[in-house]
C-alpha cells in the first residue's frame, strides 16, 4: 500500500473509519491467532491423526514447502515490488464512484446539484450573504447526457483557488477544522466534476467573481487522476455581468426523473431545512421552478471549535502532540482542546503520571497512551455548543408551511448534546393532513446541517428512531417495526461539527446511541403535540356528527308531540330548540 | 278506546314535561322475554314479572326514539277515528317521515310490539291488525257477528261450511257466540282438520273443530279462549308429538307467550289440556317416527331448563323427558299406517275416553 493512499485513505474517512479498521485489524490477528493455537492444541490431543489439520497457508512451515516438489513458481517479494505503486485518490474514486454517490446515471446528476448547492450555500453563509441559487438542467451534447448548472451570488473564488478547489479531490477548507458546515471533506464538487469527465469527455466549467469592480475568471477544468492535479483547459478574463458569486457547469451522463429521490425532492427538502435560501429550478423542457425563501435572517453563523478530548483517539493525539506549537504538555492540554483548564489539564498530566512541564513533542508512544487513558478517566465539562447552528423551532416551521400544504405543523429543537466528543443537536418537525396523502407509510425528511439526505434512509440512525418511537400513543397508525403511516410528515436535523455518515456520499447517519436517543425524544414531543391536535380534531368531527344527527331526528320528536298534544307551531319550535340543547350537553 | 288515546297523551305530557325541565325523557318497557315472566297457576298464564327496560332519549337513541313517539301518534289517531291499519300499512304510512321513515319493515314492527308493551295492550286495541290468518272453524257453533255496512246482526251456522271452513276474523271481541258442542278440539295442522271435516267427525264427537294452522294468531288464541269462557267448555290440543307441537303450539296457546307477555292475559286458553299425540301414544299405537332434529333436543331442553310453565308441571317434565330419551317424534298424520280413518275411529275416541288423564 502506498504512502499516499494510505494518507488518502485516512484523511477521506476521517476519525470513524480509522477506528473501525484498527478493530478490524486487531480482530483478523485475533483470530489468527486462535486459530493457531487450536491447531497446536488439537495435533497434541491427538497425534496419531492421519489427515493434516487444514492450517491457514501462512502458517505452513516453510521448509516444508520446500521439501514438497511443486511445479508453479511462485512470485518472490522481488517480483511484487515492480507491480507495486502508488494508487492517486483520483484513480481510486474514479473505480469507486459509488462510494461518492455516482453509482447510477439518476443518482450522479442528484450528487451533482446537491455538491453544487452545497458549496454554493455554505459560501454564502460564511460570507454572511441571503444566498440565491439557481439550478439548471438542461439536455446535452448527446442522448444520456445533461449540463449542470449551479450558479450562486456568494462571495466568489479568487483565480488562485479555482482549479485546486474544482479539480483536486480532497482539497478544502472544512475538513481540517471542527465547524458546522454542509461539506466536511472536499471531495464532492471535484468528484462531481470528475464524473463528468469520466462520463463525457468534457472539462468542467467555472465562472466565478469577488467584486463588482473585479473581472470575472471563466476556467476549464479537467482532472489529472494519476496525479489528483488539476490541468487547465481554458483560463481567461470574461464580462459577467452579476456582482459576484460563483458559476458552475459540468455535462454528465445522467438521468432526469421524477418522484422519489429526485432533483426537484431535493430542491423541495432543502428550501424546507433552510428557509433563508431562495432557489430556482430550470428543468430540462425550460420550466422554471421557485422556491421562495421564507425569512430574511440567515441563520446564526455557527463558531469553529477545537476537539474536544473525549473525542480524540489515541493516533490523533499522537499526532497532535507531534504538531503542537506548544511547550508544556500541561499548555498543549489547555490550548489544543476544548473544556480543559490548566487545573484540569494538570489534573490530567497527574493522572498519565507525567510531568506536566515535559515538551510534547518528545512524548513517547506508550506515554501516549498513558495519557489517553488519563484523559478518559478525568471528568471534563461537554464540549461547547455555540458551535452549532440550528434551524430553530420557528424557522423549520415557516420552512414547513411555504413547501407543504397541512393542516398541522410542530417543530422541536433539542438542547445540544454529545456523541464521542462532538456536539449535536437534534430537531425534528412534523407537518399532518392537509394535501398530505392519507394512506401508505409516513414520509420522512432527513437532514444533517440542513443538507437533505435522499438515499440510504433504511439503514440510516434517524428512520430508525422514527421506527422505534411509538406512534400509536400520539394517535398515529403505525404497524409492527415500520414507520407511521398516514397524512404525515416527519422531518429531522441533525446539526453537529462532525455529523458520523457511514459512508462518504453522506447518505445515512451512523447509529450512535446519544444520537438514536435524542432523535426519538424530540419526536415524542413533536409527536404529543400532534396527538393534542389530533384528537381535538376528531372531538370537533365526532361532535359535528353527532350535531347533524340530532338535528336529524329532534324535530320528528316535536312533530310527533305536536300531534299528540295539539300543541302550536310555536311550541313545537321551543321543544326542538329545547331538546336541541339537552341533547348537544351529553357526550354520545 | 279513548281511555287508550289518553294514556298515550299522558303519556306525550310525559316526555314533553321532562323535556321543558331540560332533563331527557324517558320511556319504559316490560323486558320481553321467557326470563321477566313467572307462570302462575291460579291466574293459568304467563305474567311479567316486572323487570323493564328504560330507553332513555339520548344521542343513540334519538332515532328510534322519534320513530316510537311518530307511532304512538299514528296509533292514537287510529283509535280516535276507530280506523284501522295492518303491520305493513304502519311501514308504509312511515314513510312520510323523512329521516325517521323505516327502511325495512322488521324495524317498524319492532317499534309497534315496543307500543304494544308500553301501554300493556294488545296493537289491536291500538287499532293495529295483524296480517295472519286468524285459524278455521268447523262444528257445532254459531257465531253472531255484525254486517260491516250497517251493523245488524249477521248468525253464521258453523255446520253449514260443507268441506270448506269459517275463518275467525281479525278481530274477534263482538263476536257472540251459541252451541250445543261438548268440547273444542284444537288440531295442529290444516290436513287432520281437513280430513276431520270431510267425515264430519263434530257430528259424531259432537264438538267444535279448530284448524290452529301451526303456532296459533293472537286472533285464534282470543276466539278459542272467548269460547272456552262463554260457552264453559274444555278445550283438547291435538298437535305433532314433538318439541315444538308441545311448546311452540300448546304451550302458547295455553299461558301465552314470553315476547309478548303483556298481553298473555287475553290470549291464552288456560283451561286447555293435552290429547296428544304424547310420547306414550307413540309407544301405545306403534307409530313410525323420525329421529329428534338438533333443534328438536335444543327445545326440549331449553324448555326444561326456563320454561315456568314447564318446570311448574311434573308430568310435563316426565313426558320430555320420555320424548329425549326415545329420541324420536311422530307427526299427527302417522296414524294413517294403520288406516286413514284409524284416527276417528279408534285414536280420538278412546283418548278421550279418558280426557282426566290429558296431560295439564
Amino acid at each position: 500500500m502506498g504512502k499516499a493512499r494510505k494518507k488518502a485513505a485516512a484523511s477521506k474517512t476521517g476519525a470513524v473509519h480509522t477506528k473501525q479498521k484498527k478493530a478490524a485489524a486487531k480482530a483478523v490477528k485475533k483470530t489468527a491467532k486462535r486459530t493457531a493455537k487450536k491447531a497446536v492444541r488439537k495435533s497434541k490431543k491427538a497425534p496419531t491423526e492421519a489427515v493434516p489439520l487444514p492450517l491457514p497457508e501462512l502458517q505452513v512451515p516453510s521448509d516444508e514447502r520446500r521439501a514438497t516438489k511443486q511445479p508453479v513458481r511462485h512470485a518472490t517479494a522481488e517480483d511484487m515490488a515492480r507491480g507495486q505503486r502508488e494508487i492517486s485518490v483520483a484513480e481510486f474514486f474514479t473505480k469507486n464512484r459509488h462510494l461518492l454517490g455516482f453509482d447510477n446515471p439518476r443518482k450522479a446528476l442528484l450528487t451533482t446539484i446537491k455538491e453544487g448547492v452545497d458549496n454554493s450555500l455554505d459560501a454564502c453563509e460564511e460570507a454572511g450573504i441571503l444566498p440565491e441559487v439557481k439550478v439548471a438542467v438542461a439536455p446535452g451534447s448527446e442522448e444520456d447526457r445533461f449540463r449542470v448548472t449551479v450558479e450562486d451570488n456568494g462571495p466568489g473564488i479568487i483565480k488562485a483557488q479555482i482549479p485546486k478547489i474544482f479539480a483536486k479531490l480532497l482539497y478544502g477548507s472544512k475538513f481540517h477544522r471542527l465547524k458546522m458546515s454542509r461539506g466536511q471533506q472536499g471531495i464532492g464538487i471535484s468528484a462531481a466534476g470528475m464524473y463528468g469527465q469520466l462520463t463525457t469527455g468534457k472539462p468542467v466549467s467555472i465562472t466565478s467573481k469577488t467584486s463588482r469592480s473585479k473581472p470575472a475568471h471563466h476556467y476549464e477544468l479537467e482532472i489529472d487522476t494519476k496525479k489528483n492535479d488539476p490541468r487547465i483547459i481554458v483560463d481567461e478574463t470574461i464580462d459577467w455581468p452579476v456582482q459576484r458569486g460563483t458559476k458552475v457547469e459540468i455535462e454528465l451522463e445522467a438521468k432526469y426523473q421524477k418522484g422519489r429521490q429526485s432533483v426537484e425532492e431535493y430542491l423541495e427538502q432543502t428550501a424546507i431545512a433552510n428557509p433563508h435560501v431562495s432557489l430556482q429550478f430550470v428543468t430540462p423542457d425550460g420550466q422554471v421552478k421557485d422556491y421562495r425563501r421564507a425569512t430574511d435572517q440567515l441563520p446564526a453563523e455557527a463558531r469553529e471549535i477545537k476537539p474536544h478530548p473525549y473525542g480524540v483517539e489515541l493516533g490523533v493525539l499522537i499526532k497532535m502532540l507531534h504538531d503542537t506549537k506548544a511547550k508544556t504538555l500541561q499548555s498543549f492540554l489547555h490550548t489544543d482542546f476544548s473544556r480543559v483548564s490548566m487545573r484540569v489539564a494538570k489534573e490530567i498530566c497527574d493522572g498519565a503520571k507525567l510531568y506536566e512541564r515535559a515538551r510534547p513533542t518528545r512524548i513517547a508512544r506508550q506515554e501516549a497512551d498513558n495519557l489517553f487513558k488519563a484523559i478518559n478517566r478525568t471528568k471534563l465539562m461537554n464540549p461547547p455548543t455555540d458551535c452549532l447552528s440550528p434551524i430553530g423551532e420557528a424557522l423549520i416551521l415557516a420552512g414547513l408551511k411555504t413547501q407543504i400544504g397541512a393542516d398541522f405543523y410542530t417543530a422541536v429543537t433539542r438542547p445540544p448534546a454529545v456523541y464521542r466528543g462532538n456536539p449535536f443537536q437534534i430537531e425534528a418537525g412534523l407537518a399532518y393532513g392537509g394535501s398530505l396523502g392519507a394512506e401508505g407509510p409516513a414520509r420522512v425528511l432527513r437532514y444533517a446541517n440542513r443538507v437533505p439526505l435522499l438515499y440510504q434512509q433504511s439503514a440510516c440512525a434517524m428512520t430508525k428512531s422514527v421506527i422505534s418511537t411509538d406512534w400509536r400513543n400520539y394517535a398515529v397508525q403505525q404497524s409492527n417495526g415500520a414507520l407511521p403511516s398516514g397524512p404525515l410528515i416527519v422531518l429531522v436535523h441533525m446539526a453537529s461539527v462532525w455529523v458520523p455518515f457511514t459512508s462518504e456520499s453522506k447518505e445515512a447517519v451512523a447509529h450512535y446511541p446519544e444520537i438514536i436517543k435524542e432523535v426519538r425524544l424530540a419526536l415524542q414531543e413533536c409527536g404529543r403535540r400532534l396527538a393534542v391536535f389530533i384528537r381535538r380534531r376528531r372531538k370537533a368531527a365526532e361532535s359535528q356528527k353527532k350535531k347533524a344527527y340530532i338535528q336529524k331526528y329532534i324535530p320528528h320528536v316535536a312533530i310527533a308531540l305536536r300531534e299528540m298534544l295539539n300543541l302550536s307551531e310555536r311550541q313545537e319550535q321551543t321543544l326542538v330548540a329545547q331538546l336541541t340543547d339537552v341533547l348537544e350537553r351529553s357526550r354520545a | 278506546m279513548s281511555a287508550i288515546a289518553n294514556r298515550i297523551k299522558d303519556t306525550a305530557s310525559g316526555v314533553r314535561d321532562k323535556i321543558q325541565r331540560k332533563g331527557k325523557p324517558t320511556l319504559s318497557f316490560p323486558l320481553r322475554s321467557l326470563s321477566n315472566v313467572r307462570y302462575l297457576p291460579k291466574t293459568g298464564f304467563l305474567q311479567l314479572r316486572g323487570k323493564k327496560k328504560t330507553r332513555t332519549l339520548t344521542v343513540a337513541t334519538v332515532k328510534t326514539f322519534a320513530q316510537t313517539l311518530r307511532m304512538m301518534s299514528t296509533a292514537k289517531t287510529l283509535v280516535e277515528d276507530d280506523e284501522i291499519m295492518t303491520k305493513r300499512e304502519a311501514y308504509y304510512v312511515s314513510k312520510n317521515w323523512d329521516d325517521a321513515r323505516f327502511d325495512e319493515q322488521p324495524e317498524s314492527d319492532t317499534v309497534l310490539d315496543d307500543i304494544e308493551a308500553l301501554f300493556e295492550v294488545n296493537r289491536e286495541q291500538l287499532g293495529f291488525i295483524p296480517e295472519e290468518k286468524g285459524g278455521e272453524i268447523a262444528g257445532q257453533l254459531i257465531v253472531v257477528d255484525r254486517q260491516p255496512d250497517t251493523g245488524k246482526p249477521l248468525r253464521i251456522d258453523c255446520t253449514q261450511f260443507g268441506s270448506g271452513a269459517y275463518s275467525i276474523p281479525i278481530s274477534v271481541e263482538h263476536l257472540k257466540f251459541e252451541t250445543k258442542a261438548k268440547f273444542i278440539l284444537a288440531i295442529e295442522t290444516a290436513g287432520m282438520f281437513q280430513r276431520l271435516v270431510k267425515h264430519s267427525y263434530w257430528r259424531k264427537a259432537n264438538c267444535i273443530l279448530v284448524s290452529m294452522g301451526g303456532v296459533p294468531t293472537r286472533a285464534c288464541r282470543r276466539f278459542i279462549r272467548r269460547l272456552a269462557d262463554e260457552l264453559k267448555l274444555p278445550v283438547y290440543a291435538f298437535v305433532d308429538c314433538d318439541p315444538y307441537g308441545m311448546f311452540n303450539i300448546y304451550r302458547t296457546l295455553k299461558v301465552g307467550s314470553g315476547n309478548a307477555a303483556h298481553i298473555n292475559r287475553y290470549f291464552c286458553v288456560p283451561n286447555a289440556r293435552f290429547l296428544g299425540v304424547t310420547p306414550q301414544d307413540i309407544v301405545d299405537y306403534k307409530l313410525p317416527t323420525h329421529p329428534l332434529k338438533e333443534v328438536d333436543i335444543k327445545r326440549a331442553k331449553d324448555a326444561l331448563k326456563n320454561d315456568p310453565f314447564v318446570q311448574h308441571y311434573k308430568p310435563w317434565q316426565q313426558a320430555i323427558q320420555q320424548l329425549l330419551d326415545m329420541g324420536v317424534r311422530a307427526e299427527q298424520q302417522a296414524f294413517a299406517v294403520h288406516d286413514l280413518n284409524y284416527v276417528i275411529e279408534h285414536y280420538l275416541p278412546e283418548k278421550l275416553a279418558a280426557a282426566k288423564s290429558f296431560l295439564p
